[in-house]
């Protein structure tokens, strides 16, 4: 046991001590939802040596749109086992904001453990239509708009702004999947010039293909352990020194896209300046956005930025937020890093987001 | 002026690809040759019906597979009177949960051949298949249960699954 960081949020520590993924593929078809939950969660458990038992909270994070069946997170809870009757939430939301409801259940310190999971495929249905619904159901979602039209809108803004160039898109996604080359549960990882990139189509001007997320299947998992509990699991736990979410207008002609106003005031919230950061895994489904959030979030050139390569190498519905957390937990696991920033986002251009801050001792 | 617009219709609609997995697929593989499939877990050894590949109460994979037979007994049911929109069956008409023989899970059915004040719980029951040519991977294979005539089952061996 080596002491515990000072905290920007709360009042208790609570650590990262466990995160398992899926593979992220582009279609499982062989597995129901269930199925695929069922090895990672045996994984996040096995990682640590530990069993359902040992988790006081079960939070989840996923929407039935994407299924295309109701109740589907309470099927999904067949994955863990629920006998005898345990504490348990869900949140229609990406897997971090999960994580955010088990931290705060944990600051209160009836439990000391959480297990948190999030599931979500692209291939069931058609994203680009799935997605529309999420926006106002009387001016916006009729026109059933397409999320990479949205985010090209939101390009171009940064473009006409002057803020950055098809160039710099270039350079974030040539940059993204050349880290991705050493992640293993990487589904798009190369490495190209942004040079080459630029010879692309446009799939949605100002966007090429090089900047567009790949349409994901998959899951993750992570165990929050506080206090001591956390050192007992693991040897050098990341601990959540600073998480806060904040959201913008769900009108999306109300916002400026080319700043993130909620990013900022998230991460001013969660401390992200108080100290250093080491890394930041950021989840910018779109390259033109890590522009976006470095602003917002005031991180300097000498921080490594998502080396798993991001949401730009993966991107699975629901859970390419919470595996941010993980894999910024997990630098911190193995010593590369002191102090991790996490960033999760939900909705149409970066609507809604999440800023975690880690912390090993 | 032109009036204010006070409502708006705004279809949506949505289409899916199911993807039933291994194991909802061994079970509509068994209704295609007209047989219940049952998956049993092995920490506890319940034997699930239409079981979506976990021990809900373990969390584990019900990897071994039973064959159920095609008799069972009504837990519990509810006489249907109401008519509503798209109704296939003419009211009333009964929903029971039927327990298979061997199986530690019961699922929805429709209940024939008996009038509906006749129903009961206990009541012993049967599977009555479409024709071999059209069993297909689907419930709709099951035409409907009906009573096999056996004495109704003791309470005791079905107080579990109400």
């Amino acid at each position: 046991m080596s002491g515990f960081p000072d905290l920007t949020s709360g009042n208790r520590p609570v650590g990262v001590v466990s995160f398992a993924q899926h593979d992220n593929v582009r279609r499982e078809g062989a597995h129901n939802e269930v199925e695929m939950l069922m090895p990672v969660v045996a994984e996040v458990f096995g990682n640590i040596g530990i069993t359902k038992d040992n988790v006081g909270f079960i939070c989840s994070g996923s929407t039935d749109y994407l299924v295309g069946g109701p109740f589907s997170f309470v099927a999904a809870l067949d994955a863990v086992g629920v006998w005898p009757p345990r504490a348990e939430s869900h949140v229609e939301m990406d897997g971090a904001w999960a994580l955010y409801e088990a931290w705060v259940l944990l600051q209160e310190g009836e439990i000391d453990a959480a297990l948190v999971y999030s599931f979500g495929r692209s291939s069931p249905g058609n994203l680009s239509e799935i997605l529309a619904l999420q926006l106002d159901p009387y001016y916006m979602a009729p026109l059933w708009p397409d999320p990479t039209s949205l985010a090209a809108l939101q390009a171009q803004a940064m473009i006409d702004a002057g803020l950055a160039t098809e160039a710099d898109f270039a350079a974030v996604a040539a940059r993204a999947r050349r880290s991705a080359l050493g992640n293993p549960k990487a589904q798009v990882a190369y490495d190209r010039s942004p040079e080459d990139l630029l010879t692309e189509e446009y799939e949605v001007a100002p966007l090429r293909r090089h900047a567009l997320p790949p349409l994901t299947d998959g899951c993750a998992a992570i165990v929050l352990a506080a206090g001591d509990r956390a050192y007992e699991w693991c040897e050098r736990p990341a601990f959540i020194t600073g998480i806060d979410h904040r959201t913008e207008a769900h009108a999306i002609g109300a916002r400026d896209l080319t700043h993130s106003p909620s990013t900022k005031l998230a991460g001013e919230k969660a401390g992200v300046a108080r100290s250093g950061v080491d890394v930041a895994e950021l989840h910018a489904p779109f390259a033109h956005q890590e522009l976006i959030l470095v602003d917002a979030l005031g991180l300097g050139p000498d921080v490594d930025l998502s080396p798993s390569g991001g949401a730009l190498a993966a991107n699975p519905m629901m859970s390419a937020g919470l595996i941010r957390i993980g894999e910024a937990a997990r630098v911190i696991w193995s010593g590369r890093a002191d102090r991790t920033v996490a960033h999760a986002t939900s909705g149409p251009c970066l609507q809604q987001n999440l800023v975690c801050v880690l912390e090993g001792v | 002026m032109s009036e204010p617009v006070t409502m708006m219709a705004a279809p949506m609609r949505l289409d899916y690809v199911f993807t039933p997995g291994v194991a909802q697929s061994k079970n509509l593989h068994g209704l295609e040759r007209g047989v219940f499939i049952g998956q049993r877990c092995p920490k506890c050894k319940k034997v699930y019906t239409l079981s979506r590949g976990s021990c809900p109460v373990d969390g584990v994979p019900t990897d071994e597979i039973v064959e159920l037979p095609n008799t069972g007994t009504v837990t519990t049911y509810c006489v249907v009177n109401v008519p509503f929109a798209g109704q296939a069956i003419e009211i009333p008409y009964i929903c029971g949960q039927i327990l298979l023989d061997g199986a530690n899970l019961s699922f929805m059915g429709l209940i024939q051949e008996i009038p509906a004040d006749e129903i009961r719980m206990g009541l012993r029951v049967e599977a009555v298949w479409v024709a071999p040519e059209d069993l297909g991977p689907t419930m709709a294979s099951v035409k409907y249960f009906r009573p096999t005539g056996e004495p109704d089952a003791d309470f005791e061996s079905y107080k579990e699954y109400l």
